[in-house]
């Protein structure tokens, strides 16, 4: 068994290494991938332009302007000089934030009344909309507590040392400076690894029966189950080879931090290629073509990436959608990724998605030999 | 260039799409499954974070603070722990993103003055969640943190002391900061590029594989002619299939609709024109549809995906992506179409990207008809 076996193994590995163009399928595309979305994925925000309205023309709201010019976050790009040209600026799209300062400003201040500063934003990307107002918020809290404490040490010396306040500390663990780099990476690794397994299998059993020679296979003396196994194995084996290719170079050139154990991760790795392997060869049993087969494929893989928490937060999708992410085998396999390279959590805390890529992989894989068996007959 | 001859190429390739009742069904279903699936998977809107709260205190204050938590949206305090690697543990294995840790000194703290601080750990693996969770934090503690020091001033007799700042945001264009809005009308830039990609595959590369195209070619029709004809019927689908996304941005996802419809139009004609070519030149130059439909993929979805805005903001890239984003012609797509849904800008706001897109219609349109022609001869 094992000698037809082997023989079926080096057919397969031939096959996929004289096609010129697989042979680039399997290392451009991959690279060429994980280069854009590392660096054009980002969810950050640096230097959005700000278009700044002061009608104050006073030392403390010259103040807080200096303030917001010299955060990172943004970055003063007009200075109009009335409330139309400051909306122009935003319908044209040159500035996402308005700031504006009413006159009285500053005179409110001094009074310990209430000043107000008014913000517009360009909320076309809500996202960005946000977090930009969050960093407002932090600056103007930032810029009111020390008025705040200076006013009072002035007017009430003793009062001062006393005033209660809070302090938040952010702690944010895994990922201290809050890069996109360090979560897309690791997500791009299990995003590739599915499509091309899962295509690269589909296509390989759909070839043999478009060109006819499944038909020679079966009559040779291999048996079914050699078939597949001889079918799987070596896209099993590549994909493992693309997973470490593409992991060394990820953490490599983007520098992303490895902390978890190498031999949990290979684990999630072996068992996620089963679940993609077993999807691909149910694919191949529901395609006569190859344009069938990519169709179904790309059918399987848009959802799988959609639903799979790869860029978009499974809390954030409505409840129907969240409990079918559980579905996905590569949600699993993200927290797998994302855990080991950035949390370093081990088995303790990753057993339960190692447990459901066992089971989804078992499943789909008796699914589609029972079913593959059936089409043959 | 013969009308007849073009109306008669495009009379066969209509007979062959209602034909293959596979790919019409495809053409059809797959723009409104590609809508709900990125309108629903792809949110960045966060409701109902789960929480984990270790208060080391327990005072009147400390439950205060809690409270505050518990009575928001954006959280959700789903475990109570009371020793701290309960807290990293309930972290570690994703089930919370945020742990608030309360000092054991808080109230005394606030009763003796000087900052009280309170901890906020944040998974943050995700960064873009934790930016936003770290905000809606602040918020919070900001809130009560002013408060009680408010609280404590009008008890020493400090009278008028609102805080020193208000800060009052406008959110124009999409003013209830919702993701989908801006997410939804990219998502049709999406599915016009990745139906594009599969309309031409599934027409050139198949006429290549199946050896007709040499039939086609003994014909009197002229290059152009066959070009023409065939991708007319493919401009009639893709035009349909923009009508049937935009409805459904507009009727399912309420995405408010400000602009002309004249708008919408234009420019998709022009971005279907830019679509179809680049499809059909690589379908000329690839030959397979395999080939075809991968060269496709690459070039067309990707680039709208990741490089046109869609969902990562063009401004926050790396400047030599930026750079690189002005020959992807989904940007100029993406960005018209957010403008004509949210800003609802005029044509004539909108000449330089309708003037990008044509001048890629023209160019990709001219490129593909010289291979084509260059090919055959």
């Amino acid at each position: 068994m094992f000698a037809r076996l082997f023989q079926m193994l080096i057919k397969e590995f031939l096959q996929v290494f004289r096609d010129k163009r697989t042979r680039f399928v399997l290392i451009g595309p991959p690279t060429i991938q994980m280069l854009i979305f590392g660096y054009a994925a980002t969810y950050e925000i640096h230097n959005v332009s700000l278009a700044v309205l002061d009608f104050d023309h006073t030392q403390e709201s010259r103040e807080l302007i200096s303030r917001f010019s010299s955060s990172p976050y943004f970055e003063v790009t007009a200075t109009p000089e009335d409330r139309h040209q400051l909306a122009a600026h935003l319908d044209r799209g040159e500035a996402v934030l308005g700031i504006q300062l009413h006159a009285g400003f500053a005179q409110r201040l001094r009074k310990g009344e209430t000043a107000s500063v008014q913000v517009l934003v360009d909320a076309t990307n809500s996202n960005t909309a946000l977090l930009a107002l969050g960093y407002v918020n932090q600056i103007a809290e930032e810029f009111a507590r020390g008025y705040q404490s200076d006013r009072l040490a002035r007017v009430a010396p003793l009062l001062a040392a006393q005033a209660p306040s809070i302090v938040l500390d952010r702690r944010p663990w895994f990922n201290p400076d809050l890069r996109s780099q360090w979560f897309f990476v690791p997500g791009v690794l299990g995003s590739l690894t599915l499509v091309i397994v899962t295509l690269l299998t589909a296509f390989a059993v759909v070839r043999e029966r478009e060109i006819g020679t499944l038909e020679q296979i079966m009559v040779s003396p291999i048996r079914p189950a050699e078939f597949i196994l001889g079918k799987t194995l070596p896209f099993f084996l590549i994909g493992l080879a693309d997973v470490i290719l593409i992991g060394v170079l990820g953490t490599l050139w983007f520098g992303i931090p490895f902390r978890g154990s190498l031999a949990v991760l290979l684990a999630g790795t072996m068992l996620f290629l089963t679940c993609m392997v077993g999807v691909g060869l149910f694919i191949s049993t529901v395609s006569a073509t190859q344009q069938q087969a990519m169709v179904t494929a790309f059918f399987f893989t848009m959802p799988a990436i959609t639903f799979s928490g790869f860029g978009f937060p499974i809390h954030s999708m409505p409840e129907a959608l969240q409990l079918l992410t559980y579905l996905d085998p590569l949600r699993y396999f993200l927290i797998v990724l994302r855990g080991s390279y950035l949390k370093g959590v081990g088995l303790a805390e990753l057993w339960p998605q190692m447990a459901a890529m066992a089971a989804i992989g078992t499943v789909m894989l008796t699914v589609s030999v029972f079913r593959f068996h059936k089409s043959l007959d | 260039m013969r009308w007849h001859r073009l109306a008669a190429i495009a009379r066969k390739e209509v007979i062959q799409i209602l034909r293959d009742r596979r790919s019409l069904f495809i053409v059809v279903i797959m723009p409104v499954v590609l809508m709900f699936l990125f309108g629903y998977g792809v949110s960045l809107d966060l409701k109902r974070i789960p929480v984990c709260v270790y208060d080391r205190e327990g005072s009147q204050q400390s439950r205060n603070l809690l409270h505050r938590f518990q009575g928001s949206d954006y959280f959700a305090v789903v475990k109570a722990v009371d020793n701290y690697p309960e807290l990293v543990r309930a972290i570690d294995t994703g089930r919370c993103y945020v742990g608030i840790i309360i000092p054991h000194d808080f109230s005394q703290r606030l009763a003796t003055g000087g900052p009280a601080h309170v901890q906020a750990v944040v998974d943050a693996t995700d960064d873009n969640t934790a930016n936003l969770v770290l905000g809606y934090t602040e918020a919070v503690v900001r809130g009560f943190g002013q408060e009680v020091q408010l609280d404590w001033l009008q008890r020493k007799g400090f009278a008028g002391s609102g805080p020193p700042l208000s800060v009052e945001s406008r959110t124009w264009y999409n003013e209830n900061l919702e993701s989908q809005a801006f997410i939804v009308p990219g998502v049709v830039a999406i599915v016009m590029a990745v139906i594009g990609t599969f309309l031409t595959s599934l027409t050139i590369a198949r006429e290549w594989e199946r050896g007709t195209m040499e039939q086609l070619i003994s014909t009197p029709v002229t290059p152009l002619e066959v070009m023409a004809g065939k991708l007319l019927p493919y401009f009639a689908i893709g035009m349909f299939d923009t009508a049937l996304c935009t409805s459904v941005a507009i009727a399912w996802f309420r995405v408010p609709f400000r602009g002309q419809a004249v708008t919408l139009f234009a420019s998709s004609a022009l971005f279907l024109v830019v679509v179809l070519s680049l499809g059909f030149f690589f379908s000329v130059v690839g030959k397979s549809q395999l080939a075809a439909n991968q060269a496709s993929l690459v070039t067309t979805f990707l680039p709208a995906f990741l490089l046109s805005g869609f969902l990562f903001a063009i401004e926050q890239m790396p400047v030599p992506i930026q750079i690189f984003t002005r020959i992807v012609p989904a940007r100029y797509y993406v960005s018209l179409l957010k403008d004509v849904f949210l800003k609802g800008s005029t044509l004539g706001q909108l000449r330089p990207e309708l003037f990008a897109l044509a001048v890629f219609a023209l160019a990709l349109a001219t490129l593909a008809t010289r291979i084509f022609q260059k090919r055959l001869g």
